[in-house]
């Protein structure tokens, strides 16, 4: 394999990697290969579409999130919203290396991963990570990368829950607690696996929900209810904005959070089809349904709008367009095109009466809707996974990768419909009340929320010290 | 000498200008302002919350002109204002005790 190191030229470079895929297709598949032939069965298409897809998943979060958020907010928080963000994913992304990478992707128990690769011990640039096809595989480094976008962004969603009234310190406490407890452990559940080669001899080594077998493409449980979850809570837990439901609290500039939708929207292809881990025919159509459940949810607000108030507005086809994007994302490489368009004009109806009816109703101040439309359309987005993945409905159905090769298995939408409630339902308990020991015990040490004088002057100037716009 | 104040719907500055002009008016001050007389505000919604505000944008106008010229730049500004409905705004008229040009010092109707 020397012949293959990285001082040859690159024409050499390109010759070496038809040699390195073609055995892979002329030659019978390979169980449990060592490092050694894993090298030979990287693909330069895959890890060049993996690293494009993690920058458009940072993209997600800097500046795409920042702005959907920062521009809901008033004038005088901001600054305070971005700068949350922008810190959440620094402080994430070296958090994800020193300890989440190993708590989420190595074998350890059901529940949670071992210590093996804390501070990325034994990751190398010769080490392959596993993907959803036999003897196909990824730089290590790569999918570490990968995975660091989504645990930057997964924190990052939580603070629209309670923005405009959150101690900027005690966010950044929360929010290492907050992974290390909730978000690395779900991830390991939902998504750890052995890989196609090493689970038939290994058919246990798999995170507690995904043995299950627990549905979720990119991220609806992990990223979507996770996080909304932990928003509603922390919304209850710091309670009410000072003079909400007295004092007007209009957005301060809907041409910002236009903006951030519409990155959100490019940045989620990277977030959905990247989440295949190979570029190929299945990536193909997590792209197009995220594409079209997009488009149709965010008609479908409009639409909505129309008739509840004479007119459509953009903040209801921006919520809209999210709403899509968060119910696809578990469906995403599931579903067929037909069925992603009906699941996004499904999913924006439910939202908007979350968002619109039960939160008035209900009186909790949920200030950017992170439950309304991340965990609800996240719930949608999970339990109709079970229905559009039914090869029925022109769905992927289920792969069984306890055999080797892996094949396609027998598919029970009624069966898969009570896991994938299941898996919401732990997601919600785990994280729910995960997230509400952490802001009890920071509240009653560090506290979560600024002083009166502080929240009512804006968080800007009180905890950052500056304004957002000088004119 | 007079000081001409004027509230008028924003989209109507350009009318007002003109026909000030006409009469040989050299100058004016405009203002955004917000305020709410017998027009109702408008209701935004945003995400079901709904907040109505009934503070309208209007522009203020002021003009200084020589008491001779008052009737004009009145009538002026209400004709050229107008459009009708409620919410074409109010003028108002005060006499100016005194007059300064900053650069030269002269004073009264030679400083308007």
């Amino acid at each position: 394999m020397k012949i293959f190191d990285k001082f040859g030229l690159a024409i050499t470079g390109a010759a070496c990697a038809l040699l390195a895929t073609t055995p892979v297709w002329a030659q019978e598949l390979i169980k449990a290969p060592t490092v050694e032939q894993q090298a030979t069965m990287v693909n330069k298409g895959d890890t060049a579409w993996m690293l494009v897809s993690s920058v458009l998943v940072l993209m997600m979060s800097v500046p795409a999130l920042a702005l959907f958020y920062g521009g809901l907010v008033r004038t005088k928080n901001m600054l305070s919203v971005l700068m949350q963000v922008f810190m959440i994913v620094s402080v994430a992304a070296l958090v994800w290396v020193c300890w989440g990478y190993t708590m989420a992707f190595t074998s350890g128990g059901p529940f949670v991963g071992g210590f093996s690769k804390v501070m990325l011990m034994g990751v190398s640039a010769g080490t392959y990570a596993a993907t959803f096809s036999n003897n196909v595989y990824l730089p290590e480094y790569v999918f570490v990368i990968f995975q660091m976008t989504f645990a930057c962004i997964t924190p990052a969603l939580i603070v629209g829950a309670f923005a405009e009234r959150v101690k900027f310190s005690a966010l950044m406490v929360f929010v290492v607690a907050w992974l290390t407890v909730v978000y690395f452990p779900i991830a390991h559940m939902v998504w750890y696996w052995a890989g196609p080669d090493f689970l038939p001899d290994a058919p246990t080594d798999t995170g507690y929900l995904w043995g299950m077998g627990a549905l979720d493409f990119a991220g609806g449980t992990v990223v979507h209810i996770n996080a909304g979850i932990a928003g509603l809570v922390g919304c209850l837990m710091i309670g009410k904005r000072i003079g909400f439901g007295k004092e007007a609290t209009p957005p301060h500039s809907l041409t910002m959070t236009m903006i951030g939708a519409s990155l959100l929207w490019v940045g989620w292809f990277g977030f959905n089809a990247g989440s295949n881990l190979e570029a190929n025919g299945v990536t193909a159509v997590a792209f197009i349904n995220t594409f079209v459940a997009t488009a149709a949810a965010a008609i479908s607000w409009a639409i909505v709008e129309q008739i509840a108030h004479g007119k459509p507005s953009m903040l209801g086809a921006a919520t809209g367009a999210v709403a899509g994007l968060v119910a696809i994302t578990p469906a995403s490489g599931l579903a067929a095109p037909m069925t992603s368009i009906v699941l996004g004009l499904v999913v924006s109806p439910i939202c908007y009466v979350f968002v619109s009816k039960v939160k008035n109703a209900l009186k909790y101040d949920d200030t950017l809707d992170v439950f309304g439309v991340h965990c609800v359309g996240g719930i949608v987005g999970a339990l109709a996974t079970a229905i559009v993945a039914d090869p029925a409905l022109g769905g992927q159905g289920f792969f069984d990768y306890t055999v080797f090769p892996a094949g396609v298995g027998a598919y029970d939408m009624g069966a898969q419909l009570i896991t994938q409630i299941k898996a919401v339902l732990l997601t919600l308990v785990w994280s729910g009340v995960g997230s509400a020991i952490l802001y009890f015990i920071i509240d009653k040490t560090i506290g979560l929320r600024p002083s009166e004088e502080a929240e009512r002057e804006g968080l800007d100037l009180a905890e950052h010290g500056e304004r957002a716009y000088n004119y | 000498m007079k000081l001409v104040v004027a509230i008028i719907k924003p989209f109507k500055l350009d009318e007002v200008r003109e026909s000030l002009t006409e009469l040989g008016v050299t100058g004016m001050t405009v203002t955004e302002v917000k305020g709410f007389g017998r027009q109702k505000g408008q209701t935004e919604i945003y995400r079901g919350a709904e907040y109505s505000t009934n503070m309208v944008p209007k522009l203020k106008i002021e003009v200084a002109c020589p008491s001779d010229l008052t009737d004009r730049v009145v009538e002026a500004i209400q004709a050229s204002a107008n459009t009708g409905a409620i919410g074409d705004g109010k003028i108002f008229v005060m006499e100016i005790g005194q007059a300064v040009r900053i650069r030269t010092g002269e004073t009264d109707n030679n400083a308007l």
